[in-house]
């Protein structure tokens, strides 16, 4: 293909070649929007019909671990933010500096997701034959006096819970399932982003971007964005819709 | 062709930014633990709206982008609204409770 410098032939300028690009960019982003919206209507059917069941898993996910990695995510997106500006105001190091921050920011939130994934496998909330959700309040030993009364008040919202809803063992699973399923397709388009971060890093270091020439810092700011504003959506539903009890 | 020149975000917006993100979730957690009934998923919502929306207008862009992007983001809302609202107004004035629909090969069996 017929190409001047950064600008390829079927362009007349290199600001209208970064607008088809980010244009493009905005469409697939519509396609994710549709895309995780089916999920988050699959999600909000199910928990208007299993209310009591999904309030129970909800509460078993650990607040203070989903806290910090909304900050860590929110942190990681003002980090890509600045490479964005340092590109378009021409500072070469500072790009790949925030870049790598946004990395291992990226990284920090995948490693604490790690983190809750295990607990729910020792906690045997995975959905399957081993699923139990008396697991956690039958097999703690409480080794302090709060501890015993937090355990004995769980206890009492499971029988609570298990009289509005007998089939809750089975609809906790339900939750489970689209917990692992919503949270693990966010996951996986957080990979993608670390990837696109690692191809940008390379390309930094070789000093590719400046401020004529951008447009793929730009690009993969928008789509680490979006994934930021999917988990905005996600913490709230998921970690947070049963706490007031 | 458009001549429109590039709109540079100053680094103070996005620490404003930045900051009323973490305010928003620190509220939205806080607002979690009080009973405010019914309310609590609508307060929950609205606050992660309002973040979600300053993350498209400043740290995306939209807000300095051709009107065309612009158009493109009103279009991904407007569908999204439209199947979000046609298939919970489905459900919801089905005469049928969800978790009585009997899987056909139920039937049979019996």
């Amino acid at each position: 293909m017929h190409r001047t410098g950064e600008l390829y032939g079927q362009f007349q300028t290199l600001e209208q070649q970064k607008e088809s690009s980010t244009l493009g960019m905005w469409i697939f982003l519509v396609t994710e929007v549709l895309f995780f919206g089916g999920m988050f209507l699959t999600y909000t059917i199910n928990r208007h019909q299993y209310f009591t069941a999904f309030g129970i898993g909800s509460n078993t996910l650990d607040i203070k671990l989903g806290t910090i990695n909304t900050g860590v995510l929110i942190l990681s997106s003002l980090t890509m933010a600045m490479a964005v500006w340092s590109a378009q105001v021409g500072k070469k190091g500072l790009v790949t500096g925030f870049l790598i921050a946004t990395l291992a920011l990226g990284t920090v939130f995948l490693g604490i997701k790690v983190v809750e994934y295990k607990q729910k496998f020792d906690h045997h909330l995975i959905p399957g034959h081993g699923f139990d959700v008396w697991y956690q309040v039958d097999n703690t030993k409480p080794e302090t006096e709060m501890g015993k009364k937090l355990l004995d008040d769980e206890r009492e919202e499971l029988h609570k819970a298990t009289l509005t809803d007998p089939d809750i063992q089975s609809h906790a699973q339900l939750y489970f399932s689209l917990y692992f399923a919503m949270t693990g397709l966010h996951a996986l388009h957080m990979i993608v982003g670390a990837g696109l971060l690692i191809w940008l890093i390379k390309l930094s270091m070789r000093g590719r971007f400046t401020p004529q020439y951008n447009t793929p810092v730009e690009i993969v700011g928008l789509y680490w964005h979006f994934v930021d504003i999917v988990w905005i959506y996600l913490f709230p539903l998921l970690y947070l819709i049963d706490r007031h009890r | 062709m458009s001549e429109h020149s590039e709109h540079i975000v100053s680094p103070i917006v996005y620490m404003v930014i930045f900051f009323a993100l973490i305010a928003g979730t620190t509220v939205t957690v806080l607002a979690a633990f009080q009973n405010f009934g019914q309310f609590n998923i609508v307060i929950a919502l609205g606050i992660a709206t309002a973040k979600a929306t300053l993350v498209v207008l400043y740290f995306m862009h939209a807000r300095y982008s051709p009107r065309r992007t612009q158009l493109v983001i009103v279009c991904a809302v407007f569908w999204l609204a439209i199947m979000l609202a046609l298939t919970l107004s489905d459900y919801q004035t089905r005469q049928q409770h969800l978790s009585r629909i009997v899987p056909p090969a139920a039937l049979y069996r019996a």
